[in-house]
């Protein structure tokens, strides 16, 4: 399983990639291996607010739906549309395929995120 | 957990495993769209072991089964017959096939999910027959082969052509040490084949088939390829609060002959309130079990069964809903998360099935 240095997780397997109040949010190598093929991908509304922890949107496989949680609050400033046509890019680069960019509202609460060595034993199955 | 005989050939394919009824199953193998393609395009295997057996024996047998099930069962001992067991308010207690060996000895194949509850059903029933019922689950392993190039292959696997069986015919025949029951059935709208046995032959079975190349399929194509066939699912379509005639089974069920619930369904069909119907999605999203159906903000119906197939661009599904708005081409809508998606009511026949009639 690929944990990607320099990133931020969340318990819910959720990476976060912060630039000084802008974060790019995206799904861990483990989350999609666990999902499976992502056929598709609900996204919210740029402009929206999600406080931490809300469900923001959806990855869905074939078999299951599994909600996608904000590990930060925040505006959504942008949100990956191509991953609409091509949901699988989810599966193919999950660090790449960023899911929504969220201006930060609350900087203390990337102090509860994990970092890489941190959230490695939360992959382990 | 349960294990089936094949359990370690599941890992040793590197299965991605789940629980299912009680039993730690195979959902998929190389992923579910590339198992439902392979059975619709060249063959599937697929281990059913999980599924319950059991066998009825004694002088009543015959019309024993004919109180229980909702088909009409002939003595003929070449027919599988697909029927349910329903309860006196003609609710669904599983559905099953049934196999009549001779007319003194039947076996009856029920959901692995129902196995106990089905078995203390049937034993209940039995007390007023001349009959005794045996639950033989875990003596039986069984395997379904399935897919149009099946026909062409299966006398490399099974040492017979199996041109003589068409569809819902079986007959034993001898393999490895002992017999099998060779079934021309299946679950997944395709020609094929399902196979019973002791646990030993029905590994033998498996491993001929990897050898050939027929691909490892699990429950998670399982469920995909029935749904597209539109064979319904316990549960989800039919269920102890979902009777037959309103998931559209009424060919499996005779009203002109005596069976448990048959009062109950005769006096439903008078004044039927809901009915299983197709739907197909306007717009892109998914349609899952247990989301609500909508008409005017009313909730009216919901989701039995609902995917984003791999061989169909619309996301489809079956919903149980108020038969006032069951006809075709009626829009409604499904509430999916926090979005209430356009849909409209059509057929059922996702796919068109390709028996060995």
């Amino acid at each position: 399983m690929n944990i990607k240095e320099g990133l931020l997780y969340s318990e819910s397997h959720e990476w976060v990639k912060v630039e000084g109040k802008t974060a790019w949010i995206g799904i861990s190598d483990h989350a999609q291996h666990a999902l499976g093929s992502v056929v598709f991908i609900e996204l919210p509304k740029v402009g929206a607010t999600f406080k931490k922890g809300d469900a923001m949107g959806a990855v869905e496989s074939v078999k299951a739906a599994s909600d996608v949680y904000t590990p930060v609050s925040g505006k959504i400033l942008d949100v990956n549309k191509a991953l609409e046509g091509s949901p699988e890019m989810l599966n193919d680069d999950p660090y790449g395929a960023w899911i929504v960019k969220i201006e930060l509202s609350n900087d203390a609460e990337l102090k509860s995120l994990l970092n890489a060595k941190d959230y490695q034993p939360l992959c382990e199955e | 957990m349960k294990e089936t005989v094949l359990h370690d050939k599941h890992l040793a394919l590197n299965a991605k495993m789940i629980e299912y009824a009680g039993f730690h199953m195979p959902v998929s193998y190389a992923g579910i769209s590339e198992e439902h393609l392979a059975v619709r395009t060249s063959m599937g295997i697929f281990d059913v072991s999980h599924m319950g057996e059991f066998l009825v024996e004694g002088k009543d047998a015959l019309p024993f089964v004919n109180r229980l099930v909702t088909n009409l069962i002939t003595e003929d001992t070449s027919k599988v017959t697909y029927s349910l067991m329903c309860d006196e308010k003609g609710f669904v207690v599983d559905d099953l096939l049934v196999y009549v060996i001779n007319t003194q000895k039947i076996l009856l194949v029920v959901n692995a999910g129902n196995i106990d509850k089905d078995f203390a059903w049937v034993e209940l029933q039995a007390k007023a027959f001349e009959v005794t019922a045996r639950n033989l689950s875990n003596d039986y392993a069984q395997v379904a082969i399935q897919g149009p190039l099946v026909k062409d292959n299966i006398q490399n696997i099974m040492g017979v052509t199996g041109d003589d069986l068409g569809f819902m015919t079986y007959k034993v025949i001898p393999f490895g040490s002992s017999h099998v029951i060779f079934s021309r059935t299946g679950y997944t709208g395709e020609d094929g084949f399902e196979v019973y046995g002791k646990p030993e032959l029905i590994r033998e079975v498996w491993d001929r088939a990897i050898q050939i190349g027929v691909v490892p399929c699990g429950l998670g194509a399982r469920d995909t390829l029935r749904f597209e066939a539109n064979l319904p699912l316990y549960g989800h379509e039919i269920s102890d609060s979902i009777n037959p005639v309103e998931a559209g089974l009424n060919f499996a069920v005779k009203l002109d002959k005596d069976f448990i619930g048959r009062d109950a369904l005769v006096a439903y069909k008078e004044h039927p309130t809901r009915k299983v119907v197709g739907i197909e999605l306007l717009e892109r999203n998914i349609p899952r079990h247990g989301y609500p159906v909508l008409k005017d903000d009313q909730i009216i119906g919901v989701i039995t069964t609902g995917y984003l197939l791999p061989t169909l661009p619309t996301p489809v599904a079956c919903a149980l809903i108020d038969i006032a708005y069951a006809e075709i081409g009626t829009e409604l809508f499904v509430q999916i998360r926090n979005n209430k998606v356009p849909a409209k009511v059509r057929n059922r026949k996702f796919y068109t099935k390709k028996y060995n009639k």
